[in-house]
């Protein structure tokens, strides 16, 4: 056992969020009421000065804390991706929150803790990091899922989401358990060592594989874990929404690849078959039951539930080429999410909730910026072309074509264009319906941002990716 | 010396007992304990794998997890306070606003 203070440079970048979350509890109490949005800033100075330290740690690759964290490019990917998901979902809160009465600085405190939790999730190269930054980024969900703790919707998805989440990090730690014992080890490079060239004997291992699919799946939202999904999503505040179905999703994919490739990635063919079938299902069944949805939120909890089926294809693949095709997925499913939550959250006034779809009816009349956007933004998650979703199905699908799996890519495509019947159903609500009535839709300054920061993006990505394309393929070298 | 597998199949008593709890139960302070067994369960292992492999992790392990589960239970209350507060019913049946 040695411990170097130099390994703290290594993790810089947490324990600036965490502390700064701290600060944030407790500067809060001695701020009067209705300055909270004070602590916004201090949000995004926590997560401007850890973008900051980790853009410089970016190529570094070194294991740290006795093997129990690990700073590589491909953490750092999605630690930067998770910086700017938090910054936007802070900017999507900050009016919001007063609108809706909920306006407590603890607010942010919780969203910068979630963040640090996903960070560690990340970096974790040992199964009690894998586990401590699960719960580290789910209590704090729990508590944002209940913040308008007056509404009773809001509570409901709580308490719902505190008890599939628990129950899944139940079965996840039972996992975990039979693995230390059939191996006697936690660590993901020691686990990954022992089974090497083993025979496996032992049925446990198959059962340990399984609990550990049946926690992650809940995490990502896979079919058939997924039932938290819709419930949360609609009853959770709508920035929470976005955040979790971002940060979390993303946070989640990442120490699934890792668990599964790094660490079991020696009897890839005994997971590889339940993770197919877990795909397939999810694609269906994302896809179909979003076709009857009438509510925008249900509807994107059914669209993420779907896109994690095509993510998992990555998983699946297991390659370079399929970690490189998850992590861009990642990347720009994130931007596309948030920018339609975004939009969804300008609907919301004064006494409607316009979470319905029927609310977008003639948005292009009343506003034609923000129906532009809303319509990039359906055609990205549909995946046509030139929006950045084509580029994220492309690779995904090449992936798979490579690694032999053409019927799974197959029914991929004939399931996205299943997807683009509800995806552009709200558009043809949006430019063909007559407006129900004429009221003027409030901007608030931060979700205008976020609207045309995610709106470039999803374009950008869609004509010229290939800065991010290089750097994930970069990330992913330094991985295998 | 009480063998091994006496160990395991007590904590998947245990690990099982849990599971059926949160699945059949509909108390969700009763879902709440069923869910402490469950991780329980998993501590139970911890544990008897450490003294079986004379490895300390597993120990350390467990440290952390009661830890965690803890915060859990105290954010979990929480929430079924605000909740009973709305409500006046701790009965999964009779949180149904959102179905589907």
């Amino acid at each position: 056992m040695n411990f170097a203070v130099t390994d703290i440079g290594a993790v810089l970048p947490e324990v600036i969020v965490a502390v700064y979350a701290c600060a944030i509890l407790l500067i809060e109490p001695f701020l009067p009421k209705g300055r909270q949005e004070v602590l916004a800033y201090f949000g995004f100075a926590a997560l401007g000065v850890a973008f900051y330290g980790t853009w410089n740690l970016m190529r570094t690759d070194l294991t740290v804390m006795n093997g129990m964290f690990v700073l590589d490019p491909f953490g750092n990917f999605f630690k930067l991706l998770l910086y700017v998901a938090a910054a936007m979902t802070i900017l999507l809160s900050m009016e919001y929150l007063k609108r809706e009465g909920i306006d407590r600085g603890e607010y942010y405190a919780f969203v910068l803790l979630a963040t640090c939790g996903m960070m560690i999730l990340v970096s974790a190269s040992d199964l009690i990091m894998v586990f401590l930054g699960l719960e580290l980024m789910s209590i704090p969900f729990y508590i944002l899922a209940g913040f308008k703790r007056f509404e009773e919707k809001s509570l409901e998805a709580a308490a719902k989401y505190f008890i599939l989440g628990s129950f899944s990090s139940g079965i996840l730690l039972f996992g975990i358990s039979l693995l230390y014992g059939l191996s006697g080890t936690t660590n993901l490079q020691a686990l990954a060592l022992h089974l090497r060239g083993a025979e496996l004997q032992n049925p446990a291992w198959i059962l340990a594989m399984i609990l550990l699919v049946v926690g992650f799946g809940f995490k990502i939202a896979a079919v058939p874990f997924h039932m938290w999904t819709p419930d949360v999503y609609e009853g959770a505040p709508t920035p929470v929404t976005a955040f979790l179905s971002v940060g979390s999703k993303a946070a989640s994919f990442a120490v699934f690849l890792r668990v599964f490739i790094e660490a079991l990635g020696g009897i890839q063919s005994d997971w590889r078959f339940l993770l197919i079938f877990l795909s397939v299902v999810t694609i269906v069944l994302g896809n179909v039951v979003a076709l009857v949805q009438t509510n925008i939120k249900r509807m994107l909890a059914y669209s993420s539930i779907a896109h994690a089926g095509y993510a998992m294809i990555g998983l699946i693949v297991g390659d370079s080429l399929g970690i490189f095709s998850l992590m861009i997925y990642m990347l720009i499913y994130a931007f596309m999410t948030l920018g339609a939550f975004g939009v969804v959250m300008l609907l919301r006034r004064e006494g409607v909730e316009g979470d319905e779809i029927r609310d977008f009816a003639g948005l292009a009349r009343k506003d034609r910026l923000t129906a532009f956007a809303m319509l990039i933004f359906m055609f990205s998650l549909a995946g046509i072309p030139p929006t950045a979703g084509f580029v994220a199905k492309f690779y995904i699908f090449m992936a798979a074509v490579n690694a032999h799996l053409t019927w799974l890519v197959v029914l991929g495509v004939v399931f996205t264009a299943v997807s683009a019947y509800f995806y552009l159903r709200v558009v043809m609500v949006m430019y063909m319906k007559e407006p129900d009535e004429a009221v003027q839709l409030s901007a608030p300054p931060g979700v205008v941002m976020v609207l045309a920061v995610a709106a470039a993006v999803v374009l950008l990505l869609g004509i010229y990716p290939s800065p991010f394309l290089d750097y994930a393929q970069e990330a992913v070298l330094k991985l295998r | 010396m009480v063998p091994l597998s006496y160990y395991v199949i007590l904590s998947t008593m245990v690990f099982v007992i849990g599971v059926i709890g949160v699945l059949i139960r509909r108390n969700i302070i009763v879902i709440l304990l069923s869910i402490e067994l469950m991780l329980n369960a998993a501590n139970i292992n911890f544990v008897a794998f450490s003294h079986y492999l004379q490895n300390i992790n597993g120990q350390v392990f467990v440290f952390f997890v009661l830890t965690v589960a803890a915060a859990e239970v105290v954010v979990g209350l929480a929430i079924i306070i605000a909740l009973y507060r709305g409500k006046a019913t701790v009965h999964i049946e009779n949180i149904n606003l959102m179905k589907g």
